[in-house]
């Protein structure tokens, strides 16, 4: 561990920009939420409606997770409920970054050569990415405390916060031991999140109908940590699940660290073939082979999303007919299918911004090609600029549309066929699903506008992806002006199945993607291709 | 057509870092041309320029007849390049590296191909994330090596390589000298390298060339050693022009003479009487550390 204090201000110094800007502002979110509800819902009663309203609706439920309680902390609490999912996102790439991309580029080695311990790199990721859940607890209960809300309350979501940062900064610890290189490592890690929060999510949403499996959130550590309900049951004990885990998960870290050469995963890469297979002849096919292996999961995982979100609506429709006062809220906006519609759009959105981080992915497989060297091979033989970067741009549109398409069609169809309505709901769901395709192309689109004009700022473009979940999240609650909420594409995407469908926004959006995607294309012609 | 690279006052800048001073480059249909120059002297972003990766703030630059920056994919048809670092695809072999390079330039020669992969000692089927630095170079080399072209631009290919396989390449550049069809830079700081290789070397120093020339007209500028046992005490020989670093212990006398003071300077011994005498010719390495050990050229 000798040169752990060393590691630590490296990394400090390298993120001082990113991590105090994450931290903070996740820290802060759910203070804006206390504010904001304080003045929507000025009187007890007000309260009272909207949580009635907000505890039966199962895409608000399938989002932020169960509510049980009418306080304005519990509210509080529960609207914050995605942000553990994107502390715990922002952790486990931070430990990434530190540990296994460090590796691949060859610094661990470089720093291993000098007076450090065997596990100082690992130890110094974690204990950085664990300091930044402490500080963002700490701020994140001093706003709540401000806010002036119960103190106990405040602790607790503050540690239900910190913790799921913890757990998955420990997920990654180990996935960067297992896999072969960092992005792998990195895709294992964000899938590992991913099945915690659809687990979570059906376990939740079955909950809510009374239904059989509610059992599932508590296979998932997001689940322990929002089953903690600060400051309704106040509930310590599932936070110790997330200790034990956490700690689990760093051993195991260590352990598997100790067996392993620096560069080698726990896998032993198989040799491959001596000759390229007589297809693998264009710039497509190279970008083919590689985009596939991220195509593939983002599929499957989209299936498995239209899985679980399909198989839930007939809970929201069980809801609906058990409880007479909600059955009149939905008569008013519809009758039953107005409770599925509104449930099946939010869930359209979701998957439309699920998309955008494929597609933002994608397009960023540019940049990494630009700066290992990879474009510069291939920019040297006979392949001009735009023959490349459309090769990757292919996959960056066509990836998240067949994802979506796939995505849509098993939920339309799971929907169906538990509803008894497979000609009426796999037409809205599909089509609901490929509406959020021009919001999406609108994200590539500003990554290859990044890319083609300012190539380190490249990896903004996430910023763009955060910044509308974060408007999608905020926006109903704080009562954003419509300025600011227009700023996102998904904003302008009709909200269907159910709304009103317009193709107008579509075609404009997508025009707009064209024009950003031209500029960036422009701006590559001209730029000089630094040096790797 | 005589020059396949001809560079003329090329100049590019880095913000404030002047990469490239008024660069002169200019290397003959089929020969062997050395580019050498200490780290960041500027050989690679030459190469870059070259290659239509960068654009030139100032000069010209003219590759195979043609603009490097708006022919480039034409042009490439016709070069084959190996960077100075070589990264592979993680997830390719290097057999598929190699077919899919030489098929995107135009074409590869299948029995080349396997002759060069027996040669170099290099197993095609292992994944691009577990070759050594040599070995990813090996692979680089071997892409360019099999594809049929008329220029090969090579940025410090030997780096990684041991020693025996700095002697394959060595063999397979003076087999493509003697095709005598094929143009090949080569940018190095191995000296012996490219001795043994090049036709003509041009040496670079904070983005311009220094030196140009074949290596004996390069020898001429330079300075002999001669080290001589004398039969009495000599006088007068450090105010001689064009000697230089005179010492002497007792009746023995070192010193390093300019090519055009030798006769002078060997004849003031020989009057006083010699009774052993060395003369090491000037080698490369001198050579270079003569031209960087010089004031900063501005």
């Amino acid at each position: 561990m000798t040169g752990t204090g060393q590691l630590i201000r490296l990394i400090l110094r390298r993120d001082r920009l990113l991590l105090p800007l994450w931290v903070v502002v996740l820290a802060l979110v759910p203070a804006g939420y206390a504010g904001s509800f304080n003045g929507l819902f000025p009187t007890e009663a007000d309260r009272l409606e909207y949580a009635h309203v907000s505890a039966g609706n199962a895409g608000f439920v399938a989002l932020y997770g169960p509510l049980h309680g009418t306080s304005l902390g519990e509210l509080v609490a529960w609207r914050g409920g995605f942000l553990p999912v994107m502390i715990a996102l922002f952790s486990l790439l931070t430990v990434i970054r530190h540990t296994r991309a460090d590796e691949e580029a060859g610094r661990t080695e470089l720093i291993g050569a000098g007076v450090v311990g065997r596990h100082a790199g690992l130890a110094a990721a974690l204990i950085v990415t664990w300091g930044a859940n402490l500080l963002l607890a700490l701020i994140l209960s001093t706003a709540m405390l401000a806010e002036g809300l119960p103190a106990t309350g405040s602790v607790l979501m503050a540690v239900e916060y910190g913790l799921a940062g913890c757990v998955f900064a420990g997920v990654a610890a180990v996935t960067a031991q297992v896999a072969t290189g960092a992005r792998s490592a990195r895709s294992l890690a964000v899938v590992a999140l991913g099945v915690a929060y659809v687990l979570r999510l059906a376990g939740d949403v079955s909950g809510i109908g009374g239904g059989g499996v509610s059992w599932l959130s508590w296979l998932s550590p997001i689940g322990w940590v929002q089953h903690m309900f600060p400051y309704g049951a106040d509930r310590w004990w599932p936070g110790a699940l997330a200790v034990a885990l956490t700690a689990l998960l760093a051993g195991t870290a260590v352990t598997l660290a100790s067996r392993r050469d620096v560069g080698a995963g726990l896998l032993a890469p198989r040799p491959g073939p001596a000759t390229a297979a007589a297809a693998l002849r264009t710039p497509v096919a190279l970008a083919w082979r590689l985009h596939r292996g991220l195509l593939a999961a983002w599929t499957a995982g989209f299936v498995a999303l239209g899985l679980v979100f399909g198989g839930v609506a007939r809970s929201v429709v069980d809801l609906v007919e058990d409880n007479p006062a909600m059955a009149r809220i939905f008569e008013r906006m519809g009758g039953t299918s107005g409770a599925t519609d509104s449930f099946l759009a939010g869930i359209t959105g979701v998957m439309g911004l699920i998309a955008a981080a494929y597609a933002v992915q994608a397009t960023l497989r540019l940049r990494d090609e630009e700066s290992t060297g990879h474009a510069e091979a291939v920019l040297a033989t006979a392949v001009g600029r735009l023959r490349w970067l459309g090769s990757h741009l292919l996959f960056s549109v066509a990836g998240p549309a067949l994802a979506l398409t796939a995505g849509g069609a098993v939920c339309g169809l799971v929907t169906g066929l538990t509803l008894n309505d497979v000609g009426g709901q796999f037409p809205a769901v599909l089509g609901g699903m490929l509406a959020q395709l021009p919001a999406v192309w609108v994200l590539a689109a500003v990554t290859v506008l990044l890319f083609g004009a300012a190539p380190k700022a490249a990896p903004a473009a996430w910023g763009a992806v955060a910044a509308c979940v974060l408007l999608l999240l905020l926006g109903s609650t704080l009562d954003l002006s419509h300025w600011v909420m227009d700023v996102s594409p998904f904003t302008h995407i009709p909200h269907l199945p159910g709304g009103e469908a317009s193709a107008t926004p579509l075609v404009v959006l997508t025009v707009v993607a064209v024009v950003l995607a031209a500029a960036g294309l422009a701006g590559f012609r001209r730029r000089d291709l630094p040096a790797a | 057509m005589t020059e396949a690279i001809s560079v003329t006052g090329l100049e590019k800048s880095f913000g404030r870092t002047r990469a490239l001073d008024g660069l002169d480059l200019h290397v003959r249909t089929g020969e062997v041309h050395g580019f050498l120059g200490p780290n960041g002297a500027g050989k690679t972003t030459t190469i870059r320029i070259l290659l239509g990766l960068m654009r030139a703030d100032g000069g010209s630059a003219r590759l195979l007849g043609g603009d490097p920056w708006s022919d480039a994919t034409a042009l490439h048809r016709r070069l084959a390049y190996v960077p100075g670092d070589v990264t592979l695809w993680p997830n390719l072999s290097g057999g598929e590296v190699i077919d899919l390079l030489g098929r995107l330039r135009g074409g590869v020669d299948h029995r080349r191909r396997d002759e060069l992969l027996q040669r170099f000692d290099l197993d095609p089927r292992k994944k691009g994330r577990t070759y050594s630095k040599g070995n990813r170079q090996k692979v680089a080399l071997v892409a360019a090596l099999a594809s049929d072209v008329e220029l090969l631009i090579l940025d410090e290919p030997t780096s990684g390589l041991d020693p025996l396989m700095e002697e394959v390449f060595r063999e397979v550049v003076r087999e493509e000298q003697r095709r005598g069809d094929r143009t090949v830079l080569l940018s190095s700081h191995i000296l012996s390298e490219v001795e043994a290789l090049c036709d003509r070397v041009t040496i670079i120093r904070e983005g311009r060339a220094v030196e140009t020339g074949t290596l004996s007209d390069l020898r001429h500028l330079t300075r002999t050693t001669i080290q001589a046992e004398l039969t009495g005490p000599v006088d007068g020989l450090a105010t001689l022009p064009g000697v230089h670093g005179l010492r002497t212990q007792d009746s023995r006398v070192t010193f390093d003479v300019d090519t055009d003071a030798l006769e002078p300077a060997l004849r003031r011994l020989v009057d006083v009487g010699v009774r052993s005498l060395t003369s090491q010719p000037p080698t490369l390495e001198e050579l270079f550390l003569r031209q960087y050990q010089k004031d900063p050229v501005r």
